[in-house]
């Protein structure tokens, strides 16, 4: 069984955004990058899926410039079994992203698919489904629990719905599983596992050695731009009762929200 | 104008408010749209509320298959649909739904997707929209290179409104291919919930809760004025909430017309999930807690204290009117 795990290296969630002058990037100088939050969960239940199952092996696989090797050798040093990088330069948009991961998946024969519901930097949550079309592969997302049967043929999975409710999937294999928060605790890397990951050979492949080299992005990215900052407000006065007399008094005469 | 297409969602024979969101800006630019629903059974409803916020034309895609949301049958029944027809644009709500279909249906087309926009504009054929990224840490403007152009708005975001346009229905069967991937059963939540991402009101509570129980101070403000309760990543992390309840950026991002926030300090990824509220309330024992320079208003107070006094206040109110 061929369990692989999608992953992408993200800025770190307290990073402080700014925007390059040609506004169409953030300045990403001075980042503390981290694997994606989402696609640790992601590692970590393609690591628990193939103990469970006591066989088979744990790719992971990412698509970026040089630096994000250090996403894969972080997976290699929590356990995965082998590593690939895609070695893009520049900013590719969702689109071309999943065609190589969905390429990357094919070489592999990924038979379970694991990735994060969504990146934590462009938000797109969209690369768990367009892999999964794109391999003709049933999908499911925001994921917290993964069950695989005893025949490996299919697998119950608990998906997080709106208003709290809990929709229980049933999914032939192979498929695409888009994991939330809660699914598991990621592990950290092991000393042996650290030591492991910086000898370990990483497949290294170009969007041309997928197949990919006349694609190109399908959405142009301008005009980043801060949000407008708040203006900070009032801050009331008087006792307790007072204050939310007054707070409940402003938020129907004067703001009008109740 | 090209041809434009909304996917309009609907439940249980009722149409989600953000169709009828993007529906109403689409008619105020003057976008002659085909609104799509897929469903099964009594839809005059949902058709009806359609033509009334200005689609011009409203397809229904009708199989049993769709009698209740299916990642695939979605899919294949508006791919299936749409593929003969040369869309130039498909719209859809950025509903957990659209969020799950979406991705699936722009790959089919082999296109590209802007997901969870805030604000979209016209220009002739084409159209460029606008997205939060990093949580809202700063926004970006998308181009289609590629037809058609697919992209899904945030609820909450825009106004609905009526217009006095006619529009025509019809009925088409639909292909809803194979289904690989369905959902066997459904476990509602045994407390009755409003979803954070649709509320109007939502009420956050952080570490200084202390205990999953003390939730409840927050559950019972919130049930005074149908708000949705939600918490920081502190308090999702502390076990006192669970993680369908986080706001921020490893949690689900807000933008409702009232934020509550109780106990919250306001850690950059957390302001980053609700920054977009039309009204911040900060309650928070810490005169000095960053939260105070995003509230509209603050209340510099224990919240234990507070927040049943606000519910005290609310109910007051309610019976009131």
């Amino acid at each position: 069984m061929n369990i692989i795990a999608l992953i992408k290296q993200v800025p770190d969630t307290e990073t402080k955004v700014r925007i390059t002058s040609d506004k169409k990037n953030i300045e990403t100088n001075d980042i503390k990058w981290v694997i994606n939050p989402y696609d640790e969960f992601a590692i970590e239940e393609a690591l628990k899926t193939k103990e469970k199952l006591k066989e088979g092996s744990v790719t992971v696989v990412t698509v970026g410039p040089d630096r994000t090797v250090e996403a894969l050798r972080t997976a290699v040093a929590m356990g995965a079994d082998n590593a690939v990088h895609v070695k893009a330069e520049g900013a590719l948009d969702t689109y071309l992203v999943s065609r190589a991961l969905a390429e990357v998946c094919k070489k592999e024969n990924g038979q379970i698919i694991f990735t994060g519901k969504q990146a934590i930097d462009d938000d797109q949550a969209a690369t768990f489904g367009y892999v999964a079309e794109l391999l003709n592969y049933p999908s499911a997302t925001v994921i917290v629990k993964c069950d695989i049967s005893a025949d490996k043929t299919k697998a119950t999975l608990e998906q997080e719905g709106d208003s709290g409710a809990k929709n229980i999937i049933e999914t032939s294999l192979p498929a695409v599983i888009g994991v939330n928060k809660g699914i598991n605790t990621p592990r950290y890397a092991s000393l042996p596992g650290i030591m492991k990951a910086k000898k370990k050979e990483i497949k290294t492949y170009s969007l041309v050695d997928l197949g990919l080299g006349s694609e190109s992005c399908k959405t142009v990215d301008s005009d980043y731009q801060l949000p407008p900052e708040r203006a900070a407000g009032k801050k009331l006065t008087g006792d307790a009762a007072t204050q939310v007399k007054e707070l409940v008094r402003l938020l129907r005469e004067e703001s009008k929200v109740i | 104008m090209g041809n434009v297409f909304l996917i309009a969602e609907q439940k249980d024979g009722n149409i989600k408010r953000v169709s009828l969101e993007i529906l109403s800006e689409l008619s105020r630019q003057g976008v002659a749209t085909t609104a799509i629903v897929p469903g099964f059974g009594d839809l005059t409803k949902v058709t009806e509320s359609l033509v009334k916020h200005g689609a011009a034309k409203v397809v229904v895609l009708e199989h049993e298959a769709l009698n209740n949301y299916n990642t695939e049958a979605y899919t294949n029944a508006v791919f299936n649909h749409l593929s003969s027809q040369s869309p130039s644009v498909v719209v859809t709500g950025a509903t957990s739904h659209g969020k799950d279909f979406l991705p699936r249906l722009a790959a089919k087309f082999k296109t590209g997707i802007a997901a969870d926009c805030t604000s979209f504009q016209f220009s002739g054929d084409k159209v460029k929209v606008q997205r939060p990224i990093y949580a809202g840490k700063c926004t970006k403007m998308v181009e289609f290179t590629g037809a058609p152009a697919v992209f899904s708005v945030r609820p909450n975001v825009l106004p609905t409104q009526e217009s006095n346009k006619s529009g025509t229905v019809e009925k088409v069967a639909a292909d809803p291919g194979t289904v690989k991937a369905k959902v066997i059963s459904t476990v509602a939540s045994q407390v009755k919930k409003v979803e954070l991402t649709e509320a109007d009101i939502i009420i956050s509570g952080g570490r200084s809760l202390k205990s999953a129980e003390n939730f409840k101070i927050l559950a019972d403000c919130a049930a005074t004025v149908g708000a949705a309760v939600g918490a920081s990543r502190a308090a999702v992390d502390a076990g006192y909430a669970p993680h369908d309840m986080q706001v921020g950026q490893t949690g689900k991002t807000v933008s409702p017309k009232l934020y509550i926030a109780c106990g919250i300090s306001g850690a950059i990824q957390h302001l980053a999930g609700m920054r977009t509220s039309k009204v911040i309330v900060a309650i928070n024992k810490d005169p000095e807690a960053p939260i105070f320079q995003k509230a509209d208003y603050g209340i510099v107070g224990d919240l234990f204290e507070v927040v049943p006094l606000l519910t005290e206040e609310l109910k007051k109110l309610k019976s009131q009117s």
